[in-house]
Parts: structure tokens; C-alpha cells; sequence
């Protein structure tokens, strides 16, 4: 019963978040300069020319009756259409959506491996120059942000020593028929290992970028929370069982460590879902973030709300999933 | 009669050299209870602890022995120590609401290292666990081994602590205050329950507890701590009748009784502790010269 509850309550702080979201993004963006109808036109468009588009549009509403009109559309799943492009909001950014989950599961799973195994080696070496190592090596990691963490890659891997790709999501060559746009899930069940390779090879750097910085917290956190847990009752008593050191940290802290920092974790990774928005752009990588720039220098209203609201629907997603694994993971609730 | 424990000279300092026990010696045979005990701080802790290779990191044996079944732990390679130790010996633990993982189940936590560390057979762990549950009066022991730590209650999870500590059956069980983080009205039928299953399997047990009245009813020898220094070493008939230090005299008169329950505001005088102090200093200077 009060899982339905939950689950119901949940649904309903979502829809007032995202229509929180809708009215802000509408106002401020009709709000800033700049008319997106005037960027569309050739300089010598005449006045009527611009009314005439303003009225196709509705932009001559005002921007109450234009939020009406639209919030319409969208429980009809009509996001408008796109002024840039002229296609329809919804398919432009379901298009783009997989680029941008792909790469920031990819920056998350990195981040999860990276920052786990620091806390590990620092937990199994505390109290030693190992331990000191992880936390300058984090400091430094958290000290500089994803997007200069982009610029270095670049110059290291590009440029320096060019192994990776710094441009795109894949070499023309090799851009099969893909049937969806999760190039590297479809490549995988596939079994096309060539341009899963020449995937995670363009791939590779801005997953990096985005992933250092979380990484570095994750490192930091899990570091803290098991040498905490290494001093409980629990863990000292299986030590007297004769279980050694390796066992003892990744069995007995490890599991109940792991959930003050998975709640953090969650949080950081809509931090890092943000990032993509400038890592792509910097890396050209086809995904959301780099269509929301275009949107924006475009003042691409439509595409813009469409966007806006979609990163925050993601965002409330992973919330979600993060406090069910928090349930899943800690035996307290699973009976409460 | 031959002692699962002896511990000899047994100096444990502070990674700065400062003490903490000092030339412990003390015996624990076959089938016997020895208490341990002393005010906060003496050091009861820290002797369990160097047994079972759970020393805090700031601490270690500087020198002295530890003999569990024959064998002087100290000696061994770190890896075989703690194997021995799990196989030999085993910890009640003080307190049992932090003594149990909490995200694992009851089972597990008493069957797993038979299975991992000693090699037995799952089958034969589970009913073992299930024997010796039943053994600690726990009601439907089946329901009890799927149960999670935080649906059961302390005096509970005590029981289950101690059932867990018997279960590979260790020559020595080494209890740090087992009643002290229980209500009341549960404190004596653990304490009884102790005593049962000591004498039924036979076990030696080193019984730390600052509580003389305690000590009284489930010990038959004990050692009096003072600073990290083994004062006294008795027989409890002896030890009540006719304490040799003049500390444990004065700890024995701060001991609440029938026939004088007010002695427990009776601290031990000032006189007597500065003697005990001025008694270790000495020994320190021994030690040092
Ligand atoms: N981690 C540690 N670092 C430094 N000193 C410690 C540490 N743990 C304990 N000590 C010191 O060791 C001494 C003995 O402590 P121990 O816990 O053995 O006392 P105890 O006799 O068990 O007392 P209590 O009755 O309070 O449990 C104390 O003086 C304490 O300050
Ligand atoms: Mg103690």
C-alpha cells in the first residue's frame, strides 16, 4: 500500500517539477533579446514579412496564451516544431537523445570504476603513502572541471599523441545502417567489434572529460565512508573468524559503505549530464547538448523548451532510480 | 591440566612507546572462566584484542608470547595467525546491535566462514547453526537464520553473537563485556546462558567485565588489572575471601553486596591508587633499565 503511495506521490512531484521547469524556461527565454523570427529572415525582409511569420508562429500572443497553447500541444505529445530546422520538436530530440545517454552511461560507468578502485587502494593501504596519493590525485581531479579536463585531453591525445578521435561520434565509413540511434548498444548486439571500436574511440575522451570529476567524489566519498565502517563492530568480528583484509573490505564494509555514497552519486550524475551540454560541443559530438547550443544561438524557442524539458524529465529519472537502488541496496527498507 | 591461553610478558605499546599493558601474564585452562578485571581503561580491551590480532593500528606487542592450544601466535606469519585464531578461538562481542552486518542475513553471517575458512560443507554449516541456535533458546531458529540483524532485538542478537562464537568450536572464547549494552532484565539470563554453554562444550573462557559481582557468579580465576598491569592473580574463593593487593581489597569494598548495598559509593581512597601508580612507575623503570 504505501508502496503505491509512494510511487504515486513520486509521479505527482514530478509533474509539478517539470511544469515548474516549463513556465521558467518559457518566460526567460522570451524574456532575454533577440527575436528568433528576425534570425530566420533575410536582412531585407520587410515589417509584414516579420508579422506575417510572428503570426504563423504565434509569437504575436501573449507569452500567457503562448505557454497555454503550448503546454496543449504537449499532453497531446506535440512539442511544436522546430523554427531552424522546421521539423518537429519531439523527433529532433528523440533523435539526439541516445548520442547523450549513451556518452554520459559510458562517462558514468568510467567515473564508478575509476573512483572505486581509488577507494579501494586507499582503504587497503590507509594510513600509508598509497592513501595520500589517491587524495592528492583526487584534490587534483576535482580542482579542475570537466571542460578544461576536454581541452587537456585534447592536447594530449589529439594532438601530443594521437590515438583517439577528438571530433564526432563516428567515422563516416563506418556509419552502417543503424537502425536506431544507440550506435553502441546496436553495435554491440551486432557483434560489429570494428565500429564499436572506432566508437569508443571518439567516444573515449569527452566520456573521460565528464567522468574525472565525478570520479574524483566518488573516490573521495567511498574512501571516507569505508575507513569509517572498517572501525565497526561488525568488521572487527569477522577479522576474528580469520578473514583477511581483502575480504573483509569488500565484503563486509563495501556493501554497507556504498549507500551514503550512492545518494551522492546520483545527484553528482545529473551535475554530469549537465556537462554534456559543453563537452559535446567541444568534442562536436552529435547529442542533445550540442543541438540545445544550435538551439540557442538560433534562438530556437520550440527546440529550446523541448530540450530544457527533457534534461530536466532525465534528471528526475535518475533520482528515481537512485533512491529504488538505495531500497534495493539497503536491507532496512526493503521490509519497512 | 593443560591451558588453551597463556599469555606471557605481554607488553603492548603505543606506536609513541607509551604503554598500555605492561608484562601481562595469565592463564586460561581447559574448560575453566577467567575474568579479567579492572576499572576503564586498564587495559581489558586491549589484552582480548592482541589474542585475536585486532589491536587497534596506533598499538602493537612490543614483546611477550601468546600461547593459544600450543601454538605461540606471535610467532606465525600474519595469514597463518589469523587463520589459527579463527579456527581456535572466537569473540563474544560487547555490544550486539553493532555486531552484526546489517545488510546480511542471520545465516550467512554464522555459516559463511565455516564454509570459506574452515572448508565444511553448506549442508553441514546450516544445521550446525540451526543446532546451536536452538541450543541459545532462539524460538523457530529457521525463521531466525533468513531474518536481517535490524528485525530482531538486542537481547536476540546477543544470543545469536554467542551461538555464532561457538559455532566452529573454539578451545577459547574470549567474551569483552557481553551484558554491558543489554537492558537489565536480559543481562542475566545472557550471563546464565554463557555459563551454560561453556560448561556444555567445554570451552576455556577469558571473561573481561569490570563488574565483580559478575565475576562472582560465572568465574573460577581472575586477574586484576591496573594500568595496563596484571596486580593480582587468584582463585575466586581465595580472591574474595582474602585479597593480597592492596587494590583489589579496595575494589572488592567499592563492590556493592546483599549485606551492604552501599559500598558502591565507596570509591577506591586516594591512598590506594597513588600506591598502585607508584608500584607500575617501578615496574616501568625495571622494564626500562
Ligand atoms: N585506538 C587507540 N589509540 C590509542 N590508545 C588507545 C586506543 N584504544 C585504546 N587505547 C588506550 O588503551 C588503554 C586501554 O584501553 P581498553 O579499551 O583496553 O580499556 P578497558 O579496560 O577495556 O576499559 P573499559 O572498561 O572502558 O572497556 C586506554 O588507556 C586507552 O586510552
Ligand atoms: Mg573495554
Amino acid at each position: 500500500m504505501t508502496f503505491f503511495r509512494n510511487i504515486l506521490i513520486r509521479l505527482l512531484t514530478t509533474a509539478v517539477t517539470l511544469f515548474g521547469v516549463a513556465v521558467i524556461v518559457f518566460v526567460v527565454i522570451r524574456v532575454v533579446p533577440g527575436n528568433p523570427i528576425a534570425m530566420m529572415l533575410p536582412p531585407g525582409a520587410t515589417e509584414a514579412d516579420i508579422a506575417r511569420l510572428q503570426a504563423q508562429y504565434g509569437f504575436d500572443k501573449s507569452i500567457f496564451q503562448q505557454f497555454v497553447i503550448w503546454l496543449g500541444g504537449v499532453l497531446q505529445g506535440d512539442f511544436g516544431t522546430s523554427i531552424s530546422t522546421r521539423q518537429p520538436v519531439a523527433g529532433l530530440v528523440l533523435s539526439r537523445l541516445p548520442a547523450t545517454l549513451e556518452l554520459s552511461i559510458v562517462a558514468l560507468v568510467m567515473a564508478v570504476i575509476m573512483g572505486g578502485t581509488m577507494a579501494l587502494l586507499g582503504t587497503r593501504y590507509r594510513d600509508t603513502k598509497t592513501e595520500g596519493a589517491v587524495d592528492v590525485t583526487a584534490g587534483m581531479a576535482l580542482s579542475i572541471p570537466d571542460f578544461l579536463w576536454g581541452l587537456v585531453l585534447i592536447l594530449l591525445f589529439g594532438v601530443l599523441w594521437p590515438v583517439f578521435h577528438i571530433s564526432g561520434r563516428i567515422s563516416p565509413a563506418l556509419n552502417i545502417d543503424f537502425t536506431t540511434n544507440f550506435y553502441l548498444f546496436e553495435a554491440l548486439v551486432r557483434l560489429r567489434f570494428d565500429v564499436l571500436a572506432d566508437l569508443i574511440s571518439h567516444m573515449f575522451m569527452p566520456a573521460l572529460a565528464l567522468a574525472i570529476p565525478l570520479a574524483a567524489i566518488i573516490a573521495q566519498l567511498l574512501k571516507q565512508s569505508l575507513k569509517e565502517t572498517m572501525h565497526l563492530d561488525y568488521v572487527t568480528l569477522a577479522r576474528t573468524k580469520g578473514y583477511g583484509e581483502n575480504h573483509v573490505i569488500t565484503r563486509e564494509a563495501l556493501p554497507n559503505a556504498i549507500l551514503p555514497t550512492l545518494t551522492l552519486v546520483g545527484v553528482q550524475f545529473t551535475f554530469l549530464i549537465g556537462g554534456t551540454v559543453i563537452i559535446e560541443r567541444l568534442f562536436s559530438y552529435e547529442g542533445l547538448g550540442n543541438m540545445a547550443i544550435d538551439a540557442v544561438i538560433n534562438r530556437d524557442l520550440p527546440l529550446i523548451q523541448g530540450i530544457v524539458i527533457l534534461f530536466a524529465l532525465l534528471f528526475t529519472l535518475v533520482n528515481l532510480v537512485v533512491d529504488m537502488l538505495y531500497v534495493v541496496l539497503n536491507p532496512r527498507l526493503r521490509h519497512a | 591440566m593443560s591451558s588453551y591461553l597463556t599469555i606471557k610478558n605481554l607488553t603492548v605499546r603505543l606506536k609513541n612507546g607509551a604503554p598500555i599493558l605492561r608484562a601481562v601474564s595469565l592463564d586460561v585452562a581447559a574448560g575453566q572462566v577467567h575474568g579479567l578485571v579492572g576499572e576503564s581503561g586498564a587495559g581489558k580491551s586491549m589484552i582480548g584484542k592482541a589474542v585475536l590480532g585486532t589491536l587497534p593500528r596506533a598499538l602493537q606487542v612490543t614483546s611477550g608470547e601468546i600461547w593459544l592450544d600450543g601454538v605461540d601466535l606471535l610467532s606465525l606469519p600474519a595469514s597463518e595467525r589469523r587463520r589459527r585464531i579463527g579456527a581456535t578461538a572466537a569473540l563474544i562481542p560487547q555490544d550486539p546491535l553493532t555486531a552484526l552486518n546489517p545488510s546480511k542475513r542471520i545465516g550467512p553471517q554464522i555459516t559463511r566462514r565455516l564454509v570459506d575458512i574452515l572448508g565444511w560443507r553448506k549442508q553441514d554449516a546450516e544445521a550446525r547453526a540451526l543446532d546451536l541456535l536452538g541450543e541459545v533458546h532462539i524460538p523457530d531458529p529457521a525463521r531466525v537464520m533468513r531474518s536481517y540483524p535490524h528485525e530482531l532485538s538486542g537481547g536476540m542478537r546477543q544470543r545469536i553473537l554467542i551461538a555464532s562464537a561457538f559455532a566452529a568450536e573454539p578451545k577459547l572464547i574470549i567474551a569483552d563485556e557481553p551484558t554491558t549494552a543489554l537492558d537489565v532484565t536480559v543481562q542475566k539470563q545472557i550471563l546464565r546462558l554463557i555459563g551454560e554453554m561453556q560448561a556444555r562444550h567445554n570451552t576455556a573462557l577469558l571473561f573481561v567485565t569490570h563488574d565483580l559481582g559478575v565475576v562472582s557468579k560465572v568465574c573460577d580465576t581472575l586477574s586484576v588489572l591496573y594500568a595496563g598491569k596484571v596486580v593480582e592473580e587468584a582463585r575466586m574463593q581465595r580472591f574474595f575471601m582474602r585479597p593480597i593487593h592492596p587494590y583489589s581489597a579496595a575494589l572488592l569494598a567499592a563492590t556493592p553486596t546483599y549485606t551492604n548495598p552501599d559500598s558502591s559509593l565507596t570509591p577506591v581512597p586516594q591512598t590506594v591508587t597513588d600506591a598502585v601508580e607508584r608500584e607500575v612507575r617501578e615496574h616501568d623503570l625495571r622494564a626500562g633499565a
